[in-house]
């Protein structure tokens, strides 16, 4: 698997990302810098990653959203290309119309970093396939705005259509969208994470990559990377 | 001298400015003439005590700061030690103390921001922050608001630049009431072979501004800084700078970008008092002269004057000096990460600082008497008050409510709510989270390296005896390092004290040094980087001034060959509990006096270096090789609360022997003594006869198991029960 990872300025968590892939991979992800035009030829994943792309000045991905980079990136989707965008990434990928719904200030109005438990929704997915449906697992969230929200008729349609990803949930996967403790930002229906249509655009709030090493507490994110390179090998 | 002043400059003048008859007269006789406007001003932050460590510096010296694996002690802008494998840890804390009650937001914000600075300007990635904090009583309707303007100022600023923030430490007292304390701590690590320094060289070599531009922005902070609150101090507003994460991001990609080539001759941040502390000391420090044009330096705000620029305290700007050919090069890198850059100067042979703008010069200051002549004050010191003796204790409450009331209280209290608002795994090297182990413990990058990273202070061991306060501070430090199985390398010091022109607080402030110096020897420990903080004093509206605690932070760093060895406080299951180190039960000034008896007296447990190193030694050679699985250090609320917090982290609960100790239970379980580990085994008959060996004193608590934590009165406490007790406070005191 080919993975480039684009790099905003003000994008922060590009290392742990490598980290995270070159640990399934074996080689290291190119970086690509947001004023490039063109994706490095041969790309099988585009990652978008965490941090604060312009400062979150303006909304959290807005500017990015306009990057240089973005056009090349938009024409990858049509063409069915895998992206996952995390945290800011996500943020990015909503701003640029290639995810539904928006990411607001957590419900507290405040920075949030812990660990959360997510529960796997489809597992016939490139990014979860490593997965079955419904397991739960650990991952450590850090925003200040990853309040899941669209209107109505999107959060049906993103429901009855099965695209959403992961939902925030509590230790044995209970579901409570009204309990700051297990649904920490206060997303609308618990929403951690969605997919596009053809399923092969991902933008999730939490970071899998800060727990893929039992050094550092955990390998539960583990399995997104190790299922994406069986999906997209090559 | 042509250049017009706004005012005459005169005595009266430099009065406003904070220099005293003496010091100005100096002024005079080192220009021949009287200085300008802006020549002053120059005088007049230069030998601020923020810059110029004109109380402090003769008791600096005293401390150690060598050591083999010591490559750059106090002098530069941070410490620099060797860590292995080619690799140094740069790292330095430093306060924003006067700012963060002005401002509590943008203060901590650009307390962070500087202290990055002062570490990446010497050619390191930063890897984590710490902070060190201290508020007044939580009862004071002003905490809040201060406790909650600083929380999301340090993250706010750490979480966008992308460094983790990893560990800290918070306590409240009624003495920081008006006067809060941030200490804000980074840690880098950079290649020994390309660690960046700020002695400026080479004549005509071209000086470089990079970062933000230059506002009006924290004009005289060093100035503010540097004297008593009083009740106006909220007015002093616009002299708190304003921080911008997204730009020290950038700043810090450039000239990481910038410092892999070979342009570099010199670099400094401009922190305090700006572009006049950088320049001034770059070239002083290299024997130079330097000429700088301000009409090349990028202005955020029209018509500015020499004497604005020059004293601005503008965050997130960099001066550095280039080997001559390198200018294009440099400036494609910051034209990349979009990022001013300009020539603003060169350097000369004159020995003097020039500064010109639009055609006239505006100062003309020779460097060598700036600096050599800069004051040095041995201020009169006084005998501080000494504690009460203890009352006879009677303990009206027992030990089980008694321990419930210490987890709940202020100081003991968890701090999640604090660290969960702190990006703490960002970069994915975070070993051990906040809360998790004694110190925090990061992970080097593509190494097996770990840093164990720890600030520590009990500011109310420090009022009691300023001399042992001083000396538990370093030993604390050493000691939560040790726990974790890290070898401790060195600290940096921030000390935090009144004001200096009260006998009394001086007498603290040289107490306390002649402690940490004693400590820092004892424990081959030395003092690498460091900060002074005076004048931190609260004016009541009836005229008195009240002075903080005296309050020596110190942030200590430890190394782990193999970061895999380190151990957390988690409590494990089917362990003996060990408690080593003395036991005497000493009670003064603890935690368990205060908040049951109410009762601020006594002499702090004694605290014996010798047995310290022993003890901590033993423990860590255990640690290395497998024996102890798990350990806490006993500090806060004595080996009772250190038990009840592995039960807390942990999985597991632990069932407690009645000590067979001769002492009244209280002091047995709540007693502060030092040099103390509670450690977890597979073996405590085996731990028992090692100890023997090592002349380190060893006993049974208990065992671990089940789900909560059973006193010796059979008495079991649920885990829950403990965690909601322990997590209440914080909520309640800031999400009402």
């Amino acid at each position: 698997m080919k993975a480039a990872i684009v790099v905003f300025p003000g994008t922060n968590r590009e290392r742990d990302m490598a980290i995270a892939l070159r640990g399934v991979t074996g080689r290291a992800p190119a970086m690509v810098w947001h004023r490039e035009t063109a994706l490095p030829a041969g790309c099988d994943l585009v990652v978008l990653p965490g941090g604060f792309s312009y400062g979150d000045y303006l909304r959290c991905g807005a500017m990015a959203a306009h990057a240089p980079i973005m056009a090349a990136i938009r024409e990858f989707a049509l063409r069915g290309g895998h992206i996952l965008g995390v945290c800011n990434g996500f943020q990015i990928l909503t701003e640029a119309q290639l995810l539904p719904g928006a990411l607001l200030r957590n419900a507290a109005l405040r920075f949030l970093s812990q660990d959360c438990f997510l529960r796997v929704e489809r597992n016939d997915t490139p990014f979860t396939r490593h997965w079955a449906k419904g397991d739960v697992f650990r991952t450590p969230m850090a925003h200040g705005d990853g309040n899941y929200i669209a209107s109505a008729d999107t959060i049906r349609m993103l429901e009855d259509t099965d695209r959403v990803a992961f939902r925030y949930v509590a230790e044995d996967g209970r579901v409570d969208e009204g309990d700051p403790q297990l649904n920490p930002n206060g997303s609308m229906n618990a929403i951690a994470g969605v997919f596009s249509e053809n399923l092969r655009v991902c933008g999730m709030m939490p970071h899998p990559e800060d727990l893929v090493d039992p050094l550092m507490g955990g390998e539960d994110g583990k399995p997104l990377f190790t299922g994406l390179v069986e999906a997209l090998v090559g | 001298m042509s250049a017009k002043s706004p005012r005459p400059v005169d005595a009266a003048l430099a009065r406003e400015f904070g220099l005293t008859a003496e010091e100005y007269d100096n002024v005079l006789s080192i220009m021949g003439r009287t200085p300008t406007f802006t020549e002053l001003g120059i005088f007049s932050v230069m030998w601020s005590e923020h810059c110029s460590y004109k109380s402090s510096r003769a008791f600096l010296k005293t401390l150690p700061t060598k050591a083999p694996w010591v490559i750059h002690g106090p002098g530069e802008n941070a410490g620099v030690v060797d860590i292995g494998h080619g690799l140094a840890a740069i790292f330095k804390m430093e306060s924003h103390n006067h700012p963060s009650f002005i401002e509590p937001y943008q203060g901590a914000a650009t307390g962070v921001g500087g202290i990055l600075r002062d570490v990446f300007t010497m050619g390191a990635r930063p890897i984590a922050n710490l902070n060190a904090l201290r508020f007044g009583d939580p009862n004071n309707p002003q905490t809040r608001r201060i406790v909650d303007g600083v929380v999301r100022g340090v993250g706010g600023y750490g979480n966008c630049v992308g460094v983790p923030t990893v560990g800290g430490e918070i306590n409240f007292h009624p003495a920081y009431d008006g006067n809060p304390l941030v200490n804000a701590m980074t840690v880098g690590v950079a290649r020994q072979d390309r660690i960046f320094l700020s002695a400026a060289a080479g004549v005509g070599n071209p000086v470089i501004y990079v970062g933000s531009k230059t506002g009006r922005d924290g004009i005289h902070g060093a100035t503010m800084s540097s004297s008593e609150f009083d009740e106006d101090a909220l007015a002093k507003r616009p002299t708190v700078q304003v921080g911008d994460p997204f730009v020290e991001k950038l700043l810090i990609e450039a000239c990481l970008e910038l410092m892999a080539t070979d342009a570099i001759v010199a670099i400094q941040d401009m922190g305090a008092a700006g572009l006049t502390s950088s320049s001034v000391e770059m070239a002083g420090k290299g024997g130079v002269g330097i000429d700088l044009d301000l009409d090349h330096v990028p202005q955020r705000e029209r018509g500015m004057t020499a004497y604005e620029m020059m004293l601005s305290e503008s965050q997130e700007r960099m001066l550095i000096v280039l080997r001559p050919d390198r200018t294009e090069q440099a400036r494609a890198i910051f034209d990349k990460w979009e990022l001013d850059f300009a020539v603003i100067g060169h350097l000369t042979d004159t020995g003097n600082i020039v500064i010109r703008h639009k055609g006239e010069v505006e100062a003309d200051i020779p460097l060598a008497p700036l600096a050599d002549q800069a004051p040095v004050y041995h201020r009169p010191t006084a005998p501080a008050r000494k504690p009460l003796p203890m009352e006879p204790i009677i303990d009206p409450v027992g030990v089980e409510q008694a321990l419930i009331r210490l987890i709940g209280c202020p100081d003991l209290a968890s701090r999640a709510w604090v660290y969960n608002q702190y990006d703490s795994t960002v970069g994915g090297q975070t070993v051990r989270r906040p809360g998790a182990a004694d110190a925090a413990i990061v992970k080097v990058e593509d190494t097996e390296i770990g840093l164990a990273l720890t600030t520590d202070c009990t500011p109310r061991y420090c009022r009691a005896n300023a001399k042992l306060g001083g000396a538990q501070a370093v030993a604390e430090a050493w000691r939560n390092i040790t726990a974790t199985g890290a070898r401790p390398l060195a600290v940096t010091d921030n000390l935090n004290f009144g004001s200096p022109e009260k006998p009394e607080v001086m007498g603290q402030f040289v107490d306390a040094i002649a402690g940490m110096g004693e400590a820092c020897r004892a424990l081959d420990f030395p003092v690498v980087s460091g900060n002074v903080s005076l004048y931190n004093e609260t004016r009541a509206p009836d005229g008195t001034s009240q002075s903080i605690l005296p309050t020596p932070a110190i942030g200590g760093l430890g190394v782990l060959e193999d970061v895999r060895r380190a151990v957390g406080l988690e409590m494990p299951d089917g362990c003996d509990i060990m408690l080593l180190g003395e036991t005497k039960g000493q009670l003064g000034q603890s935690i368990w006096l205060r908040e049951i008896l109410g009762a601020q007296d006594g002499e702090p447990p004694e605290l014996d270096l010798a047995a310290e190193r022993r003890n901590g030694d033993f423990v860590r050679g255990l640690i290395l090789d497998g024996t102890i699985i798990a350990c806490h250090d006993v500090a806060d609320g004595g080996v009772l609360v250190a038990v009840t917090e592995m039960v807390m982290a942990g999985q597991a609960g632990c069932v407690l022997d009645a000590p067979q100790s001769g002492m009244r239970p209280e002091a047995f379980w709540f007693g502060e003594d030092q040099s103390r580990y509670v450690v977890a085994v597979r073996d405590g008959q085996a731990l028992a006869t090692l100890a023997a060996k090592a002349g380190v004193p060893c006993r049974r608590l208990g065992h671990s198991g089940g789900q909560g934590l059973t006193l010796p009165s059979g008495s079991t406490i649920s885990k829950a029960r403990l965690l909601a007790v322990h997590s209440e406070f914080f909520p309640r005191l800031m999400d009402r």
